[in-house]
């Protein structure tokens, strides 16, 4: 042997391989990750891989067998449904593990475990927010009632049983390129994820904050002006003229409402990381049979979330000898959540309502938090101590006190740091215990109107209008959700905590959320606009959007023997409403002598423009910058008079001002000597939007679908860019039916038609399966690009022998 | 001949490692100084037979992969990592890794044997 070079390159190998076993930063370990029989190359599925399967498990209580159509759908059919869940947490997880691993963990406050100290405000946000305390209320309730517990137990093991087979080699991608392991399934992560979708519907819907800075400058008639809660426009979801039952519970203010509350002009400079999308929407509608050709009524839903790879959205049928359901689920949760099954069909977009109140709470001492005034006394807080685990950082402890209202979220250690603001408690529905999951259990079996009523009134959090059809021809909408019955202007701005008085007295009794049955006109549409008009005899507030909805109505009103292919084609209509009114306007005001030759190309364009938001529209993109800088112009200047600036009026406030008057106070703009006039902010938003024209027709981006760039993003975002679809040519926008922005929109389309047979379509922006090595993962998307969709097969038992079963997997019981 | 049934071995002993689920992935370095030991070449012999037959092994596997899979993954990981969405590169980078664990296995399994110096 020879000693010293053997002791070199035995050290140098070594030192290699530890080198390439170690993760470098960002860097995936790259011996282990291009190892061709562990790496990523494993996951590289073969275009012709079958899913064919027997498996055998000793959970199964019966036997079952899964048909997997050609686009990769699952067709379950169980004997019970104990293995009916049990197998659908099996797929979840074998095509979709770590989006719910990542999700859940996100939900949780966890995200500094994968990504680092970039994470720990984020999580820190969470933790304050209440959110695994929510999920451990809701686990409670769950706890409470064994047959539901016996469902979620049936998921969870079933979610674990795939785990259990995982190696290093079948590991999903994401593992192998962030390197770490992923976590047992656990009820409480069922929880977490039905809690991370309520933070998403119902946890934005708020302004508080900004609202509380707002009222520190403005007047209460100019808030009232500002921030209108019944706009002109509003086609209510509850249609006009519908007379409401006198109110179960009458809100009292406390008599010092106006000068401790109303009045109060001291500002918050805490704020929000992780603010949900203002865009969080959707539209659904339902026809009656007396609208259509076929005479059977058809239902349209179309969630708008976050677009993402892979999709929040897993397509599956889950059939039982008692049952038989389709549509889409969540992965992380049991159940379809929206879908149709022999006898009706549903759908949901959600309420907008405000549900999240901040109050002041007063400290003994700011820096343990451990007592704080409240009815004349010292109060103990629970203190509960946060640690959050860093990936290449030390350990962090966050202490968050827990008062009567519910957690502090903001204190002097955050998120303000700096000016070290204010102790908010924040108050929200979502923190109370309640089971949301047995509302699609029930849904998923229901049979009629009174069996879907039944279904969701107990639905508390986040508040969504459940729309509703049957083949009994039944057509209907309930905004279901546990609403506060607020007195008037209650909880719009950060409240007085230090006595009961401004606590929530009670909620709108269950029967009178706002609802509608078959109305006489044949048709109900639900597109987070305000509920009802301004006879509810409740206050409520919340962030609605009132263009889809006009949209909407305009079309449905018109239409008649309306076909499925009808509602297809609506679902992706680009007509823009607000640009309808916006029109006649802009150009009534606009000094077109003013304008140099650029400018003017611009104004043709607009001029010309047919108000459709195609994706090679041009008139849209010179539109929206020109809109865009007209709100810039008559708000921002009012708008920066708080620190942090107060909320941005809704687009449709500010039009329904200018139609009403055109030489409102703050059109003017306070930062110069002269007092401007409606002509020259129009022309000069004409202009500032030219310059930013130029500079996008310069980079060949004015057609609108090049302007927005819509993308659906890998779930990491920016970390993975190669694995997003981008520069789809889609067009559409918030406020428009086909509500694409850049990376925002329609997350799953669906017509259903309750004729006998049923007909069903849909399609979603991504595919079945999660894996990035599958030609599954994004096989959806030119289809929901150009407006397609997918004929859903509704499998029957006498079907299993089909030509489009491409591949059977076969549980047993072991 | 003596460097041909090194390269095979090397290759054959590593897919084998691959398909053993209590090998950890650099289990080949140790088939790979073990066919050095037995098949007794010179260092640097040894380190090329080592490297060629990994580097063999690797890249036609992720080739043969890439070919099943019609390059829906490799362009995107080609992307992550900076090689430009180039597939090609990226099954050169793979083999070019596992040959240099392998070759150096394989030279300490030479230096292992060897008995008096040589140059």
């Amino acid at each position: 042997m020879r000693i010293v070079p053997f002791i070199i390159t035995t050290v140098v190998t070594t030192a290699l391989v530890f080198a390439l076993n170690k993760q470098w930063g960002t860097i995936p370990p790259m011996g282990k990750f291009l190892h061709p029989q562990y790496g990523f190359w494993q996951n590289a599925e073969p275009s012709s891989q079958s899913f064919d399967a027997n498996l055998i498990f000793a959970d199964i209580k019966g036997k079952a067998d899964v048909y997997f159509d050609d686009r990769l759908v699952p067709h379950v059919f169980a004997e019970n449904d104990e293995d009916l869940y049990f197998i659908q947490g099996y797929l979840h997880a074998k095509f979709r593990l770590f989006q719910m691993d990542l999700q859940t963990k996100a939900a949780e406050g966890r995200a500094s475990e994968i990504a680092g100290p970039k994470a720990i405000n984020y999580d820190r946000e969470q933790r304050r927010l209440g959110m695994k305390y929510a999920a451990e209320n809701a686990m409670k309730e769950i706890d409470k009632d064994p047959a539901s517990k016996l469902l979620f137990d049936a998921y969870t093991k079933g979610v674990n049983a795939y785990i259990g087979t995982l190696k290093e080699s079948n590991l999903p991608l994401e593992y192998k390129l962030l390197n770490f392991k992923p976590e047992k399934w656990t009820n409480l992560r069922t929880a977490l994820l039905l809690k991370m979708m309520a933070k998403m519907l119902s946890s934005g819907t708020e302004s508080d904050l900004a609202y509380t800075n707002a009222k520190s400058v403005f007047i209460p008639d100019e808030l009232k002006k500002m921030y209108p809660q019944v706009p002109d426009s509003l086609m209510p979801i509850i249609p006009k003229g519908t007379a409401f039952e006198k109110p179960g519970i009458m809100p009292i203010a406390p008599l010092s409402a106006d000068s401790i509350y109303i009045n109060n002009n001291e500002i918050v400079t805490a704020k929000e990381i992780s603010k949900p999308d203002i865009n969080n929407g959707s539209n659904n509608w339902v026809v009656a049979g007396s609208k259509t050709q076929s005479g059977a009524p058809i239902l349209s839903n179309d969630p708008h979330l976050e677009l993402s790879l892979p999709s929040i959205w897993y397509e599956m049928q889950l059939q039982t000898p008692t049952s038989n359901t389709y549509g889409v689920s969540l992965p992380g949760s049991p159940f379809v959540i929206i879908g149709f099954n022999d006898s009706i069909a549903w759908g949901v977009t959600n309420s907008q309502r405000d549900v999240k109140d901040y109050y002041q709470i007063k400290f003994r001492d700011d820096k343990t938090k451990e007592e704080y005034w409240f009815d004349s006394a010292w109060k103990k807080s629970e203190l509960r101590i946060e640690t959050i685990n860093v990936k290449g950082g030390s350990t962090v402890f966050d202490t968050v006190a827990y008062t009567v209202f519910g957690p502090v979220m903001f204190d002097k250690s955050f998120s303000d740091t700096l000016k070290g603001g204010r102790s908010l408690a924040v108050r929200w529905t979502a923190h109370d215990p309640s089971n949301e999951g047995m509302t699609f259990y029930k849904l998923n079996r229901a049979k009629n109107y009174d069996d879907y009523t039944e279904a969701i009134k107990t639905f508390e959090s986040p508040g969504q209008n459940f729309v509703f059809a049957s083949k009994a021809g039944d057509i209907a909408i309930w905004q279901q959700g546990k609403f506060p019955a607020r007195w008037d202007r209650q909880g719009l701005f950060v409240m007085p905590g230090e006595d009961s008085s401004y606590m929530w007295q009670g909620f709108i009794p269950q029967v009178e959320n706002p609802h509608s049955k078959n109305p006489e006109r044949g048709y109900l549409q639900s597109a987070n606009q305000r509920p009802v008009d301004s006879t509810y005899p409740y206050f409520i507030p919340g962030s609605y959007i009132t263009e889809r909805g006009v949209t909407i109505e305009k079309y449905l009103s018109g239409m008649n023997n309306i076909t499925p292919a009808d509602m297809m084609k609506l679902q992706n209509n680009y007509f823009n409403t607000l640009a309808e009114d916006a029109k006649p306007i802009l150009l009534q005001f606009l000094r077109e002598a003013d304008l140099n030759a650029a400018e003017k190309k611009y104004l043709d364009i607009f001029k010309s423009w047919d108000l459709m938001a195609t994706p090679d529209s041009k008139g849209q993109t010179v539109y929206q910058c020109w809109y865009d800088q007209l709100e810039i112009g008559i708000w921002k200047d009012d708008l920066s008079k708080t620190k942090p600036m107060s909320p941005w009026p809704n687009e449709e406030t500010t039009m329904e001002w200018l139609k009403r008057d055109t030489a409102f106070k703050f059109i003017d703009d306070i930062n110069t000597p002269q007092i401007e006039t409606l002509y020259d902010i129009v022309t000069t938003a004409l202009k500032n939007a030219s310059a930013e024209l130029a500079k996008k027709e310069s980079e060949g981006k004015l057609e609108w679908t090049k302007f927005k760039n819509p993308t659906v993003y890998h779930l990491l975002k920016d970390a993975l860019p190669a694995f997003a679809r981008k520069g789809l040519n889609i067009g559409g926008n918030n406020n428009i039916i086909n509500a694409v922005t850049h990376s925002h929109g329609p997350s799953w389309r669906m017509v259903v038609q309750l004729s006998s047979p049923t007909e069903a379509y849909g399609v979603y922006p991504g595919g079945q399966s999660g894996n990035p090595g599958s030609k599954y993962y994004d096989d959806y998307i030119d289809k929901w690009v150009e407006g397609k969709y997918n004929k859903l097969w509704f499998m029957r038992d006498g079907d299993r022998m089909d030509k489009n079963i491409k591949w059977t997997m076969k549980f047993n019981k072991g | 001949m003596k460097f041909l049934v090194a390269t095979i071995l090397t290759a054959i002993l590593a897919f084998i490692t691959g398909l053993l689920s209590f090998s950890p992935w650099w289990g080949f370095a140790i088939t790979s100084l073990i066919v050095a030991v037995l098949v007794h070449q010179k260092a640097g012999k040894a380190f090329l037979a080592g490297f060629t037959g990994v580097f063999l092994l690797w890249a036609g596997l992720a080739w043969w992969i890439d070919m099943n899979n019609n390059g829906v993954l490799s362009v995107k990981i080609a992307n992550v990592l900076p090689l430009g969405g180039n597939t090609i590169y990226l099954i050169i980078v793979t083999g070019v890794v596992g040959g240099l664990v392998a070759g150096m296995a394989a030279m300490c399994g030479s230096f292992l044997r060897s008995t008096k110096s040589r140059s």
